[in-house]
Parts: C-alpha cells; sequence; structure tokens
C-alpha cells in the first residue's frame, strides 16, 4: 500500500516536471520562430516582396500587434484547447496536425512492432556469442548501417527494391497506406536501421553485464534453467538502459521522419512542420512543438516507468 | 531465334498484358469509358490520334498541408496547374508569351486606349450557369479588393474597376487609368481566374475549365474529372490526380516506378541519366526562367555605369550556363525575354571581354573592387552560379565575396538592400517585366533602374495603337537597357517535366506559367 502511494506519487511529480518541460518547449520554439528571419508575410510574398503587398498580408495576419500580446492570446486559447489557426490557410491548426498525424503514428508504430522484437533478438543473440564469427559480423554489420545517413539509405532501398527489382512501391505517392501497406515497407526499414543498431547493442552488452553478474551465478547454482536466466532474470536488467534508449527513439521517430517522410512522399508531421517552418506559419509551428513536447515527456515517463519495474534499483537515478 | 512460333507466343503474351493493362486501367479509372478506342493503344499511338480515357497522375513540388484551390490566392506552380485544370482566365499566353484569348473570344481598345471592350465567348461554369460579365467583374473585383493581397491584384491595378461594368451578359466594358495598349496581357496575368460571381468557398470549387472538382485532400492530392461541356472541347482524360511530392528523387522514383505518369520540375542531372533510354520521356520547356545577377543602380559602385558595363563583360555566360545549370538552358545577353514578342534579338551577343572589363574599371577609378553577391539556395543553381562568377570576376580584378543568405525571405532580403544579388524570374510578357521592375513606380525594382526617361519611353509605348511603332519603342528600351541597365542576364534555364512513355500531347515549346504548359486536357495515354 505504502509502496503504491509511493509510486503515485513518483508518478505525480514526473508528470508536472512533463507539463512544466512541455511548457518550456512552448515558450523555447516561440522566442525561436520570432527570431527566425522574416514573418510569415514575408514569405508568402515569395518572389513578389512588394512592399506593400507584404504590409498589407502583415495587418490582416495581425502580425503587426507586439509579440508579448501575441504569445498570450495564444497561450490563452491553448488552455482552451485551442491550437488556434494557420496563418497561410487559415485552416485551424488542429486539423493540420490530425492530417499529419495519421501517417506518421502508422509509420512510428509498424517501426516499433519490427524495432522492438528485432533488436531484443539481436541482442541476445550477440551476447550468446560473444566474440564468435556472428556476435563480430553484426556489430560490424550494425555499425556500418549505424553510419549511412537515412537518405542515402533510402535512395539506395528505393533504388535497388522499388526500381531494379520492382518488388515494393518506389514511393507512397497517392496511396493510403491502410488499404495499401507495402508502401509502409521501405520507409521502416529505413527507419528501423539505425535504431536496431544501437537499441540491439545495448541490449547486448547489457545481457553480457547481466550473465556475469552475481545474481545469475546464483541462480545458476540453484539449478534454474539456462534459459529461464537469460530471459526472466539477465534480459529485464539488460533491456532497461534500452528503454531509455528506446524512448529516445519514439522522440526520433516523431520529428526525425522528416527525411522519411520527403523521400517516399508520405505526409506526416515531419513534412508539416518543414512547411510550416519554411512558410513561417507561427500557430502551425507552436501546435507541432505542444505535441512533440508531450510525446516526449510521456515517451520519457513509459521509459522510466519500464525502468523501474525491471530494474527498481535504478530508482536513485530517476 | 528463327522460330517463328516463338514470336507467335510472344505477340500472344503481349497482347495479354496490353488487354490486362487496358482493363485494369477501365478499372482503376471506375468508368468504362469507350473501350472500343481503348482496346488497340499501340495504332493509334502510332497515328497519333488522341484518344480517350484513362487516369493520369501528375507530381508537383507543392505547398504543404497550406494549400488552397483558391484560384486567386496561387503562389506555386502546382497552384497554378491545378486552378488552369478546374478555371478560366480571359486570355493566356502563347509560347512566346502574346496574349491568347480564351473565356474572351475578342478585345478592342477605344482610339485613346484607355477603354476596353471584352466579348465573352459561350461558356458554362460546372454547374451549368453561362459565364457572363458580372462573374467576370466580381472576380476581378474580389482580386482588386483594396484590403485584399491577391497576387495579381498588382496586374490589375491599371484598371478602373469602379467605372468599368457589363455592357451586356457577354461584354464587359474596362474603363483604365491611363492609356495601355498591351491590356490583353492583364487579362491573361497569373491568378486572374474567372470564378462565379458571389463565391466565397472553395471546398467545392466550381470553375468554367477543362475539369471538373472530384476530391482534395491539401498537401496530397486533388483528383479533378473530365468536363465534357468545356468549350474547347472535353479533355481527352477521364481523370487526373494532382499529387505533391516536393523531394526530386521522389517524383523521379514515382515516375520510374509507373506511380505516377507526369513529373514537374526535374534536375538537369536526373534528365540527363534517363533521357533515351527509353522509360521516361524528357521534356525540356525553352525559355522558363531567367537566371542572372542585379546590380543596385543607385548606389557605389554600380552607380557608374561603367562599372555595371565591366560587370557585363566579366561573365562568361557559357560557362555559367553549363556550370550552374548543368547546361540545361541557353545564353543570355542582359535581356529579358528571350525569344519573346519584343524581345530585341537585334542586340550583339555579348561575350566575356576581361581586357575591357578591366579597362572600364579603371576608368571609373573602381580598380581593386570589392562587392558582396548575395544569394540563397532560394532557386535552382543560385549559389553554383555565384561561386563560378566570383572566380570569373578575380580574372578581371574583382574580389567577389559571396554571401549566402536564407532562402525563405530571399526575395525580400535583396529587394532594398545589399548591391550585387542572385536573380531569377520565370517567364512574363517583356511588357510586364518592365512594368513591374523597371519604373520608377514599380513596387519590385531590384536593381533601382529609376530613369525619367525610360519611362516616358514606356508611357509612349502603352500610348501607341501600332504595333510596328511600339516595337520599335521596346527596343529603344531594350537598348537603353543592353548599355547600362542593372540587370546582368546571363542564361534562360529549361524547365524540365518528364512523362512516362505512355503520355502524348505534352506541349515542348511552352515555356512554364503559359498556356500550353501543364495543360492536361490536351493529354491522352495511349
Amino acid at each position: 500500500m505504502d509502496r503504491v502511494t509511493l509510486h503515485l506519487h513518483w508518478v505525480g511529480r514526473r508528470l508536472l516536471l512533463g507539463l512544466g518541460q512541455t511548457a518550456a518547449v512552448v515558450l523555447f520554439v516561440f522566442a525561436l520562430t520570432e527570431a527566425l528571419p522574416g514573418d510569415a508575410a514575408v514569405a508568402l510574398a515569395g518572389d513578389q516582396p512588394d512592399p506593400e503587398r507584404i504590409a498589407r498580408i502583415r495587418a490582416a495576419l495581425d502580425l503587426d500587434r507586439p509579440t508579448a500580446e501575441r504569445f498570450l492570446d495564444w497561450a490563452a486559447g491553448l488552455l482552451h484547447g485551442d491550437l488556434g489557426t494557420s496563418l497561410v490557410s487559415g485552416r485551424p491548426v488542429s486539423g493540420y496536425l490530425a492530417g499529419g498525424l495519421g501517417p506518421t503514428v502508422l509509420l512510428a508504430s509498424a517501426t516499433l512492432v519490427v524495432l522492438l522484437p528485432l533488436s531484443a533478438g539481436l541482442g541476445v543473440l550477440c551476447a550468446r556469442r560473444e566474440g564468435g564469427p556472428l556476435d563480430r559480423t553484426l556489430s560490424a554489420l550494425t555499425l556500418a548501417v549505424h553510419s549511412v545517413p537515412e537518405f542515402a539509405l533510402g535512395v539506395l532501398l528505393a533504388t535497388v527494391f522499388g526500381l531494379w527489382l520492382g518488388w515494393l512501391p518506389p514511393t507512397a505517392v497517392g496511396a493510403d497506406p491502410l488499404t495499401d501497406p507495402a508502401v509502409l515497407v521501405l520507409p521502416v526499414l529505413v527507419l528501423i536501421s539505425r535504431p536496431v543498431c544501437t537499441i540491439s547493442r545495448l541490449v547486448r552488452a547489457g545481457m553480457i553485464d547481466a550473465m556475469a553478474s552475481p545474481y545469475v551465478a546464483q541462480a545458476l547454482r540453484y539449478g534454474v534453467g539456462g534459459g529461464r536466466v537469460r530471459w526472466a532474470h539477465a534480459l529485464p536488467n539488460a533491456l532497461a538502459p534500452a528503454a531509455q534508449q528506446l524512448a529516445r527513439t519514439c522522440d526520433w521517430l516523431l520529428s526525425g521522419v522528416i527525411v522519411v517522410e520527403a523521400l517516399f512522399v508520405i505526409p506526416g508531421l515531419g513534412t508539416v512542420l518543414i512547411d510550416a517552418v519554411a512558410a513561417r506559419d507561427v500557430p502551425v509551428v507552436q501546435g507541432m512543438a505542444v505535441v512533440f513536447g508531450v510525446v516526449t515527456v510521456l515517451a520519457n515517463l513509459g521509459a522510466d516507468l519500464v525502468a523501474r519495474r525491471f530494474a527498481p534499483r535504478a530508482e536513485v537515478v530517476a | 531465334m528463327n522460330n517463328p512460333r516463338s514470336g507467335f507466343a510472344r505477340r500472344g503474351f503481349l497482347l495479354a498484358t496490353a488487354t490486362a493493362t487496358a482493363a485494369a486501367l477501365a478499372l482503376t479509372a471506375g468508368c468504362a469509358g469507350d473501350t472500343g478506342k481503348t482496346a488497340d493503344p499501340k495504332n493509334a499511338a502510332a497515328a497519333g490520334t488522341p484518344q480517350r480515357g484513362g487516369t493520369l497522375r501528375a507530381a508537383f513540388p507543392g505547398g504543404g498541408a497550406g494549400e488552397t484551390l483558391d484560384p486567386h490566392a496561387a503562389n506555386l506552380f502546382v497552384d497554378a496547374a491545378r486552378a488552369k485544370a478546374l478555371y478560366d482566365k480571359l486570355a493566356d499566353f502563347g509560347a512566346d508569351l502574346a496574349p491568347v484569348p480564351r473565356l474572351a473570344e475578342r478585345w478592342e481598345p477605344n482610339e485613346s486606349l484607355d477603354t476596353w471592350k471584352i466579348t465573352l465567348r459561350k461558356a458554362a461554369f460546372h454547374d451549368g450557369r453561362p459565364v457572363t460579365a458580372e462573374d467576370v467583374l466580381y472576380s476581378y473585383r474580389r482580386i482588386a479588393d483594396p484590403k485584399g493581397t491577391f497576387r495579381a491584384k498588382a496586374s490589375l491595378e491599371p484598371i478602373d474597376l469602379a467605372a468599368s461594368r457589363a455592357l451586356d451578359a457577354s461584354t464587359v466594358e474596362f474603363k483604365l487609368k491611363r492609356p495601355y495598349a498591351e491590356f490583353p496581357n492583364v487579362l491573361a496575368a497569373f491568378g486572374a481566374y474567372i470564378i462565379p460571381k458571389d463565391t466565397t468557398s472553395f471546398d467545392k470549387p466550381v470553375g468554367s475549365g477543362p475539369f471538373t472538382f472530384a476530391a482534395f485532400t491539401p498537401g496530397k492530392s486533388l483528383v479533378v474529372k473530365r468536363n465534357d461541356a468545356y468549350w474547347e472541347g472535353a479533355p481527352h482524360l477521364d481523370q487526373v490526380e494532382f499529387v505533391v511530392a516536393s523531394e526530386e528523387s521522389a517524383r523521379v522514383s514515382a515516375l520510374l516506378g509507373g506511380q505516377v505518369q507526369y513529373a514537374h520540375e526535374l534536375s538537369p542531372a536526373t534528365a540527363r541519366t534517363h533521357e533515351g533510354k527509353g522509360k521516361i520521356e524528357v521534356i525540356r520547356l525553352p525559355g522558363s526562367s531567367m537566371q542572372g545577377f542585379v546590380m543596385k543602380t543607385d548606389r557605389p559602385p554600380f552607380n557608374d555605369p561603367r562599372v555595371r558595363q565591366a560587370f557585363f563583360l566579366i561573365a562568361d555566360r557559357k560557362e555559367l550556363v553549363d556550370g550552374a545549370l548543368s547546361g540545361a538552358g541557353e545564353v543570355g545577353n542582359d535581356l529579358f525575354g528571350k525569344g519573346y514578342r519584343y524581345y530585341a534579338s537585334g542586340l550583339p551577343q555579348r561575350t566575356q571581354d576581361l581586357e575591357r572589363a578591366r579597362a572600364l574599371l579603371k576608368e571609373a577609378g573602381a580598380e581593386n573592387l570589392k562587392v558582396t553577391l548575395d544569394t540563397a539556395p532560394a532557386a535552382t543553381g543560385f549559389v553554383e552560379a555565384a561561386g563560378i562568377f566570383k572566380e570569373q570576376a578575380a580574372k578581371a580584378g574583382v574580389t567577389v565575396e559571396v554571401k549566402v543568405g536564407n532562402k525563405d525571405t530571399y526575395w525580400k532580403d535583396i529587394l532594398d538592400n545589399g548591391t550585387f544579388a542572385s536573380y531569377r524570374s520565370g517567364s512574363m510578357p517583356i511588357e510586364s517585366h518592365i512594368s513591374q521592375r523597371l519604373l520608377t513606380g514599380s513596387t519590385t525594382n531590384a536593381t533601382k533602374w529609376k530613369q525619367k526617361d525610360f519611362d516616358d519611353l514606356y508611357q509612349q509605348a502603352q500610348s501607341t495603337r501600332d504595333e510596328k511603332e511600339r516595337a520599335a519603342l521596346y527596343e529603344r528600351m531594350q537598348r537603353r537597357l543592353y548599355d547600362e541597365g542593372g540587370f546582368l542576364i546571363w542564361g534562360f534555364a529549361d524547365w524540365i517535366v518528364a512523362t512516362a512513355p505512355t503520355v502524348h500531347g505534352v506541349d515542348a515549346k511552352a515555356p512554364a506559367n503559359t498556356l500550353d504548359w501543364a495543360r492536361f486536357d490536351k493529354i491522352w495515354i495511349a
């Protein structure tokens, strides 16, 4: 009982901290977008920078009001759940988020579904064969893949599997990933290429440490089977650092898919963000910042919870 | 090899594939179409006869989730292409940038060129209502709304809309604020589309264009269907889908992979890689983009015409075209609009002359000159061209410091600031180039060219009825710019589009943004 309240207390503290972090992120993003050269009026004017027209756009968009005033207005709207409207199209920001969220979440979940078992399995496999040819080959391979930029890997995969072999669609242009999941295969491959390397190596290192630890030796002395020790005793300990790395991967998946989205024409959050920054569409950028902030906080909270569950001694660190 | 049976078998296989493809096409189009014609695509293609049916998917770089179907808000190529499918203008530009009648059947000015009578052709909006003079006036008033910010507003400025009126359902009388011989250019201006009277929402756009609206997801796709009642005859295609792919490699992959049949804006390198290999057809639209540098003529060192002339002579245009445009273009002669109507093609082609450039700089007391060249990745080849020019200038003893700025705000940054900057321009009539950029009151006068006598020549041309006399005046203006203007125009870039080999009827002469560019009602699949 006491332990549960303590636990809830901890979660509550973490959530409060998270809320503060999100607010800080939003403030920071607002400051950064304000610091960018030019505003939406200038970006909208493009190669016809007629000064009068820019002034009119600026007035029409309320951009001529002081920064602080605009920020307070926006923050007040946020408290009512109103993310504001786009400067470019006049459509609500929530619509932008909803539109971009679907493809990105689909992509991210598909990635995680493949990534988790794959990296855990690879890590354990390497740890079992520590120093053997398989371990060395996989280590070399993961290091090599990790050093290839996503853009290059994406172009390579699209060319080989999409154009030369014709096995998979080279882009997702005009397709609905829900009805045509084949378009997701190449993007997911590119997305898992890096995290699978880092996470499997963390699992491997954790497994090797855990297998060499006194409690595993103890368990083995008690006659607990090798498989059971490996999966039930050693792996959870090895997963704790990997879980935290995974949380970082989740953040990255949300924002870092930009390259993959552009390369394979998946109109997700990354694309929305890039376009919004280029157009200086501040409300949309801010809305994205809120979403990214919240997701990051939640993912890290989840990771800490998992780490506590798997390796309670790590609590002091958290 | 010589066995006739195997040849037979192959032919049988091909036929089966062709039939399957045709069936699949008919299925995807969701429309029976004219199956009698689609059954044998090969013959028709050989004969060059357009045939009906099919869906064309066209990939354009796009504007993301902020896109709208308001044709007056068009800013990007994809906006213009979509607006062209759904709407019409009163006129549009031919390949030489001379206005071609569209919804306007004809136009007649009065004696003093300040009142123009426009007669509309018989055309209908997609909901069946006829296109009338009231619709024209409504559209123009919406664009020109003093509080509005539509791009074509500046082009419509010469019209006194309060005094203009509908003489009858199919005749509009435009009163102008001053004589304007080139008024039909206004009717063809970028974004001057005609929408039905009282339209305020563009969720389900209704136009008079060759295609009707079917579905739209901003940043993703627009689907349009054939308008059988189109005044110029129904398009061949059943359906066109505009998809957005901002990354060039994605457009190429999608085209090579058969996901799209038309890709807009490819790089010269890509074009060279795939040209003539049979997988895709590469089409180069010449004269689509002017490439150059602006010298601000109102401040040192360029307020001395001799320095400007020296810079004209520093440029090795061939090297710039080959280097910055990968050879996909032709050299310029410091004048806008090569190949367009009124272009002064008789002036000698300028070539590099470093001796003379040095001499001119010395005469102007500008030896060991140092200038900052503003550039940004705001257009293809900008940064490359700046680097190449820096090397060329060094040979004439001029130190050019290249400063790479922000691409999103570039055009505003260089309008009033700096002295020397990269520049490009899409196609427009020479008259528009002059009125928008080279008159004392021009809104985007990046060279700060403000010359009373030049303004007078322009006004004189606009009050001249006789086309020959007008051409002579344009020639005088261009000669002046050639001698001492602020635009160092070193080249004209081709615009590169590519299609699947099954796509026919794509015009190969029309510069981007002219009538026959991205004109999907004239395209067919075979």
